[in-house]
């Protein structure tokens, strides 16, 4: 709604909007810091301090080198600025790039955790206490730069599923971990890529054995905790042949006035005809009204789909971060493979995504679908970024696109910048896209039969982004449609 | 105040700086239908806005109130909530939103208001079910995005569903008539009237005496030029449909 209307509101009208606007201000109930003792390392980045990380994770020969030689490709990198981003220029060496919780080294049981990180991750929903634990999901929670506790692990133990953080992973079986790690995202692929390689901490690790199904859902809970540090984790997820499992990733972090960066790295690897359901609600911090702080979240996501009749399929739900640079794909390299690539993104205020997905077609009859739904709001900027190439080989390749955008205000941008790259004639790409507002008609009908105009915004977005939210697991969609009211109230008026 | 349901009192409106309202007077009691005709212009849709608190107009002076609440300061939730309702001329389409979260979101904002607890969901689909028997409504419209891609009759005729699903205790229909065949038209004077009690009060705002052969009115004026300028019986319809509005258009601006 215009100026102009206000001074012609009902004295309770313009109240109302006003407990909107606070609510904007208080909108973030993730914003508390927990007061742990942690061990941070000194800022800066060299040798020396990947050294020092790798030493501190016990880390062997193998993959000290491998940080290595991705820190000094790093070197020799500068970071990209081809997105549709205003990026401050962020100083590298004013970072620390690990920072730990102080506790017991690797706590045998819960009763060694210290009780403020589970408290913690009470307070974020994510219950670790065994008799609490959610039923049907695993959870690895990861506070800063290590993963605090791993649900279920015995329970999925019994199935031959690995489920563990990264740095378990790489002790107890550095094997597996060797063979796919960088696989899909090698250091070389881009800046942040790099230094996620020299630096990254922990993250999860899982791998679902030939033939198995997960029985429940795994997920991981980001955490940034400390301040001054960024968060470097990476995934891995490996479906051997005709394995399933389900993925699902939630993050948060303090309100602080100084913006932190989060890069990492997700790679996912199906073998013949198994399938990875991989989803996103992310919330990390997203700076005040005026664009202060918030998180800068540049991350590399990627699936290869190396088997036949494999599937990778993304389901993201982007509300939080300051900034966001990000661009799950799929290479489909196995014949009949599928991808999938699923988005709502949001922006308020003065948030900036560019963010979309890469879908390589390589092998024959391989099928991708893309659904982004961009909503910006207040001075924001947000930008679809999707490539679809298909490679000479990729016989009877197909693609559908549709990138849709909803505007709820005057000041804000939204953007589709799409790449084809098409060199097989047999190929059939299709691209659909729409631009579409909230009108003051809509919320006035919806006013007229009472429904308050913050709730009429929920509604209308909601069902707007429905056909991405459908995709996302049970236990997320609430979540994800509760957090899509709660980051856009007040945006209208 | 003696069983007034709706007083409007010398009520000025207008719309970005214009004003279109000069002063209206009106009185409704429970179980009236009252009809408000007039030429293209004179004012018929602004007043039904500004009763509902459409944001498009700013009101400039006058009172109105629903049953001895003050209309002009509550918001439109609220005012919806104490039991206005509004059937709008050009219903509007909202993509990816169902009927059915539509009225839920709707009933349960009201009985929130009242201080009732929400309706459960098998409570709420009994209640979609009877009301939509009263437009006859297709079960597969309540199961599709609000409007979108109804034809006009069913437009209407969803007006008048969610007009039976909120009980008001004012309705105002605004050119509810326009874009609709006999058959429709029918079907949606026919809901109307099922849904009248001694209790309730309609304000049917038309351009033709048609509508008024299915909906009785008890009182017509006639709105001109932002000022009701007759009043009458259901007579003075049926002399508009003959004489047209020339008359009155004279007789109005000889006064001057």
């Amino acid at each position: 709604m215009s100026e102009n209307i206000t001074n012609i509101e009902p004295e309770s009208a313009s109240e109302s909007r006003r407990t909107i606007d606070d609510a904007v201000g208080s909108e973030y109930k993730y914003g508390f810091v927990t007061d742990i003792d942690t061990d941070i390392i000194p800022r800066g980045l060299s040798e020396d301090i990947i050294r020092l990380i790798s030493q501190k994770k016990g880390e062997p020969e193998w993959l000290l080198d491998f940080r290595l030689r991705a820190y000094r490709h790093w070197l020799t990198l500068t970071p990209p600025t081809w997105a549709h981003l205003d990026i401050p220029e962020i100083d590298f060496q004013d970072l620390s790039y690990y920072a730990a919780p102080k506790q017991k080294k690797g706590p045998e049981s819960l009763d060694e955790v210290d009780p403020q990180l589970l408290d913690t991750f009470n307070k974020l929903g994510i219950p670790l206490a065994e008799q609490k634990q959610l039923a049907g999901m695993a959870v690895d929670a990861v506070m800063d730069s290590v993963s605090v506790k791993t649900t279920h692990r015995e329970k999925l133990a019994e199935l031959g599923i690995i489920f563990c953080s990264f740095s378990e992973a790489v002790r107890d079986y550095p094997d597996l971990v060797r063979r796919y790690l960088g696989k899909v995202v090698p250091y070389t692929d881009n800046f942040y890529a790099a230094l996620n390689s020299a630096v990254f901490s922990d993250g999860s690790f899982v791998y679902i054995p030939k033939g198995v199904r997960c029985p429940m859902e795994l997920s991981t809970y980001f955490r940034i905790n400390a301040a001054g540090t960024g968060q470097f984790e990476r995934t891995l997820i490996v479906a051997d042949d005709d394995a399933y499992v389900s993925y699902l990733e939630g993050c948060t972090a303090p309100m602080r006035d100084e913006n932190q960066l989060h890069a990492a790295i997700v790679e996912i690897i199906c073998e013949d005809r198994a399938e990875v359901k991989y989803s996103t609600v992310q919330n990390w911090y997203a700076g005040d009204k005026d664009g202060r702080g918030g998180i800068y979240n540049f991350v590399t996501k990627r699936g290869l789909c190396r088997g036949d009749y494999s599937k990778i399929s993304w389901t993201q739900v982007e509300t939080g971060s300051a900034i966001t640079w990000k661009y799950p794909g799929c290479i489909l390299r196995g014949n009949g493979s599928v991808g999938e690539f699923y988005s709502v993104a949001v922006t308020n205020n003065r948030q900036q995504a560019d963010t979309g997905t890469k879908m390589i077609h390589i092998g024959r009859d391989t099928r991708s679908t893309i659904v982004s739904k961009g909503i910006s709001a207040g001075h924001s900027q947000n930008s679809y970024r999707g490539l679809v190439s298909v490679a000479p080989d990729a016989e009877g390749a197909r693609n559908y696109t549709q990138c849709d955008s909803l505007l709820l205000s005057d000041t804000c941008g939204a953007h589709t910048f799409p790449y084809m790259d098409i060199k097989n004639d047999s190929a059939i790409v299709e691209h659909e896209a729409t631009t579409s507002k909230i009108s003051e008609s809509q919320l006035f009908y919806c006013n007229q039969r009472g429904i308050p105009t913050e709730e009429a915004v929920a509604l209308i977005v909601n069902g707007y982004a429905k056909e991405v939210m459908n995709k996302l697991p049970m236990e997320f969609a609430v979540e994800a449609q509760k957090l899509l009211a709660i980051t856009l109230e007040g945006s209208i008026g | 105040m003696d069983n007034i349901l709706l007083k409007v009192k010398d009520l000025k409106a207008g719309i970005d700086g214009k004003e279109i309202l000069k002063g209206i007077n009106l009185e409704v009691r429970p179980g009236e239908v009252h009809a408000i005709m007039g030429p293209n212009g004179s004012g018929k849709s602004t007043l039904s806005g500004v009763l509902a608190g459409d944001p498009r107009f700013t009101v400039t002076g006058g009172e109105a109130y629903l049953g001895g609440v003050n209309l002009l300061e509550l918001a439109p939730e609220d005012r919806s909530h104490e039991g206005l309702f509004l059937s709008f001329q050009y219903p509007v389409e909202i993509p990816g939103v169902s009927m059915v979260n539509f009225m839920r979101a709707a009933i349960n904002a009201k009985r929130k208001y009242l201080g009732q607890e929400p309706l459960s969901a098998s409570e709420f689909l009994k209640l979609m079910r009877q009301k939509r028997a009263i437009v006859d409504l297709d079960n597969k419209l309540a199961s599709r995005s609000v409007n979108e891609g109804f034809s006009g009759g069913e437009k209407k005729r969803n007006e008048i569903f969610q007009m039976a699903m909120l009980e008001p205790r004012l309705s105002i229909l605004d050119e509810t008539d326009s874009g609709l065949d006999i058959d429709a038209l029918r079907i949606v004077a026919g809901g109307v009237n099922k849904l009248r009690t001694d209790n309730n009060a309609t304000i049917v705002i038309t351009h033709y005496q048609r509508l008024l052969d299915y909906i009785k009115p008890d009182v017509v004026h006639i709105l001109y030029k932002g000022r009701i300028v007759h009043t009458g019986g259901p007579e003075l319809a049926l002399e508009l449909e003959e004489r047209g509005y020339d008359w009155i258009k004279e007789e109005v601006d000889k006064k001057g």
